[in-house]
């Protein structure tokens, strides 16, 4: 199946946006780790911005991000959102609370503890009222997601955003799903071409193939260590504006294949 | 247009009891699951609906890493009405790897991370050895569960939208069965008590301390429940006969409006219930029996009433039907699916227990007693958290 890619947004450790970090994602420059630096939304009314956790600050950034370049409004685009665990220090603290003699929670860490609270918020956000899903599929989270959306964009022939993004747990649920660092991306999905396109993704589900490695170490392990961040290798072929095929991680005995087309080059 | 996917197996488990047989039968005798909460010791009083039987029969061999209260629940549905039969038919039909597996949940095995924060070791703060995190608490996990126990080898993924969760998986299979990435999905999930959300719906102010009345001009709030649910669907065929029930058309649209507030005109509902009559390509005057997401709060209530007058007028019956198993937050979709189908099969329209005196503010047709009725097209509610709206609409067979 086809769909067309019209915008990226990305956000992680020493990379700073989409178009920032091309050079690094395509090789041509040495990858150097740094701190997650998340672009503040303006978009949430400053009430709503105080109690946003991190996993929602990213979401609205690279969801953000991706739209800039595509023409499309958010708030009629469909949206599916994709993370292994949600927001990992709000569920600590939850679990903190409950275990302690003290059990009242606070109704804001309660709706933050929702899988589906990035959602809502960039539904806030954006005026946003068309469908929109939260997905989970432990390490297989990002290409889950990218399934839901691009089948969706196929069947219902729509525009659709993915917004896929992890953050770490605190210890200890840390020791037992270690996640390297907060991540997230952004892919804005149509089902038919427009000059905004600059990537046509042909995919398939691959019982056969091993997923696609980086072949910088920083990055691999990035790759290795975050759900999010298994969508690198693809993320890699779309910067070097190559035709590539890339396999990514989905589940243990499935894999995400897509057949990767520069549009750009093409054009130009 | 979507074209309707045949329901060829469906099963749930409620604190109503186990099966399609024990619900049709509470739901015809207004009996109620709800009971006080002896789940744990909350420092409050509440009413829960509460699935006996969880608590002493761990999952063991193969399957013992996915041991937990959400999973355990799980595999309590998957047994009951041939459910396992009919998949393992499938199976044999279009092959493992040809059937989806499309499941949600809200908590998934929280519970499990909840007990072991209370037995962290002291010196080092570690959560307990055998704590299995993958494949328990993990969003995940109720999927993974269900595609290990069943053998399949197709796609699969968790919905997790609050209390919407397993109604948009329905509308998740359709597309990924319209696209023919699948021939055939197991739809559903499961949802079970814990602290967080008996503590957490708590500190919204919104849980009743008697069970739950929806639509009552007294209601005070929601009565939590606990229930599993699974669905197969296939495409129409040769199977079909004059008992199956049809999955025709999901809506689902965003609130846009607040984390844990309905739009108070209800205008996400009301863009759900319209996009699911687009997709089966009904009006509302095709409607025969609207079961309401109606979960006894103040203002949930009163926006969905909005929502639901403004399509329908009073000329639909409506119920909701929490009062019989609770809100089972997100199993509440693949429960009221289920109840939905009954509806259907049974010739009777579910009333409304503990409801006892209408609010005269609400203006929809509300049904507090339940009837016998022929329902050949049935319209169920999903909202949650986070304003994640779903409509699902079933049909009998033509």
């Amino acid at each position: 199946m086809r769909v067309y890619l019209e915008g990226v947004g990305l956000c992680g450790p020493g990379l700073d946006g989409w178009e920032a970090s091309l050079p690094v994602l395509a090789g041509a420059q040495d990858y150097i780790q740094a701190p997650i630096r998340v672009p503040v939304s303006t978009l949430l009314p400053p009430n709503e911005r105080r109690r946003a956790v991190q996993t929602v600050k990213i979401a609205l950034a690279v969801g953000t991000e991706a739209f800039a370049g595509s023409g499309r409004d958010p708030a009629e685009t469909a949206s599916v959102f994709a993370s292994s665990g949600g927001d990992g220090e709000t569920i600590d603290d939850i679990m903190k609370v409950l275990a302690s003699a003290n059990r009242e929670l606070s109704p804001t860490r309660f709706h933050n503890s929702v899988h589906n609270a990035p959602a809502g918020y960039w539904g806030i956000a954006n005026g946003a009222r068309a469908p929109s899903s939260s997905l989970s599929c432990h390490d297989g989270s990002f290409s889950a997601g990218f399934l839901e959306a691009a089948v969706q964009a196929v069947t219902e022939q729509c525009a659709v955003v993915l917004i896929a993004y992890d953050v770490g747990y605190p210890a200890p649920l840390s020791l037992v799903r270690p996640i390297g660092a907060a991540f997230g991306v952004a892919l804005v999905l149509s089902p038919e071409f427009l000059d905004s396109a600059f990537a046509c993704l042909e995919w398939r589900l691959d019982p056969e193939s091993a997923a696609s490695v980086m072949a910088a170490p920083g990055l691999e392990a990035l790759r290795k260590n975050i759900p999010a961040a298994r969508c690198l290798p693809l993320l890699a072929v779309l910067a070097r504006q190559a035709a590539a095929e890339v396999t990514l991680d989905y589940l243990d005995d499935l894999a995400l294949t897509l057949d990767v087309t520069p549009l750009t080059v093409g054009l130009a | 247009m979507m074209k309707p996917l045949a329901m060829r197996n469906f099963s749930l488990v409620t604190s109503l009891g186990a099966g399609r047989a024990a619900s049709i039968a509470a739901l015809r005798a207004g009996a109620t699951g709800l009971a006080p909460c002896r789940f744990d010791f909350l420092p409050f009083f509440t009413h829960t609906g509460e699935v006996p039987g969880l608590d002493g029969d761990p999952l063991t061999g193969t399957l013992a890493g996915f041991d937990c209260r959400n999973n355990r629940l799980a595999l309590m549905a998957l047994e009951q009405d041939g459910f396992l039969d009919s998949v393992a038919a499938a199976r044999s039909r279009y092959g493992a790897s040809r059937i989806g597996v499309f499941a949600g949940t809200s908590t998934s095995g929280l519970l499990q991370t909840e007990q072991a924060y209370r037995n962290r070791d002291a010196a080092t703060g570690n959560l307990p050895q055998n704590f299995d995190y993958d494949r328990t608490h993990n969003t995940y996990s109720v999927a993974r569960f269900v595609r290990s126990v069943c053998g399949l080898s197709g796609p699969a993924f968790v919905v997790s939208t609050a209390c919407a969760a397993t109604a948009k998986v329905y509308a998740s299979a359709a597309r990924f069965i319209a696209a023919g990435i699948c021939d055939a999905a197991i739809v559903g999930g499961a949802d079970t008590l814990c602290a967080t959300t008996l503590q957490g719906f708590f500190s919204l102010g919104v849980m009743a301390e008697e069970p739950c009345r929806p639509y009552d001009a007294n209601r005070r709030g929601i009565s939590i429940g606990e229930a599993a649910g699974f669905s197969l669907l296939e495409r129409s065929g040769a199977a079909d006969d004059a008992d199956t029930i049809f999955f025709c058309g999901a809506g689902e649209s965003a609130d846009a409006y607040h984390m844990s507030s309905p739009h108070p005109e209800g205008e996400g509902a009301r863009l759900a219930m319209d996009r699911a009559l687009a997709a089966a390509g009904l009006e509302p005057a095709d409607i025969d029996y609207i079961n309401l997401h109606g979960t006894a709060t103040l203002v949930g209530d009163s926006a969905e009433d909005h929502a639901v007058f403004s399509l329908f007028g009073d000329a639909t019956p409506c119920s909701s039907t929490k009062g019989f198993a609770g809100h089972t937050l997100g199993a509440s979709g693949a429960v009221e699916a289920a109840f939905c189908a009954l509806a259907i099969q049974h010739g009777f329209m579910p009333g409304s227990p503990h409801t006892r005196e209408i609010d005269s503010d609400l203006r929809s047709q509300y049904v507090c007693q339940g009837r016998p009725a022929r329902i050949d097209v049935a319209l169920s509610n999903s909202f949650g958290f986070g304003g994640s709206n779903c409509s699902l609409l079933f049909r009998r067979a033509a």
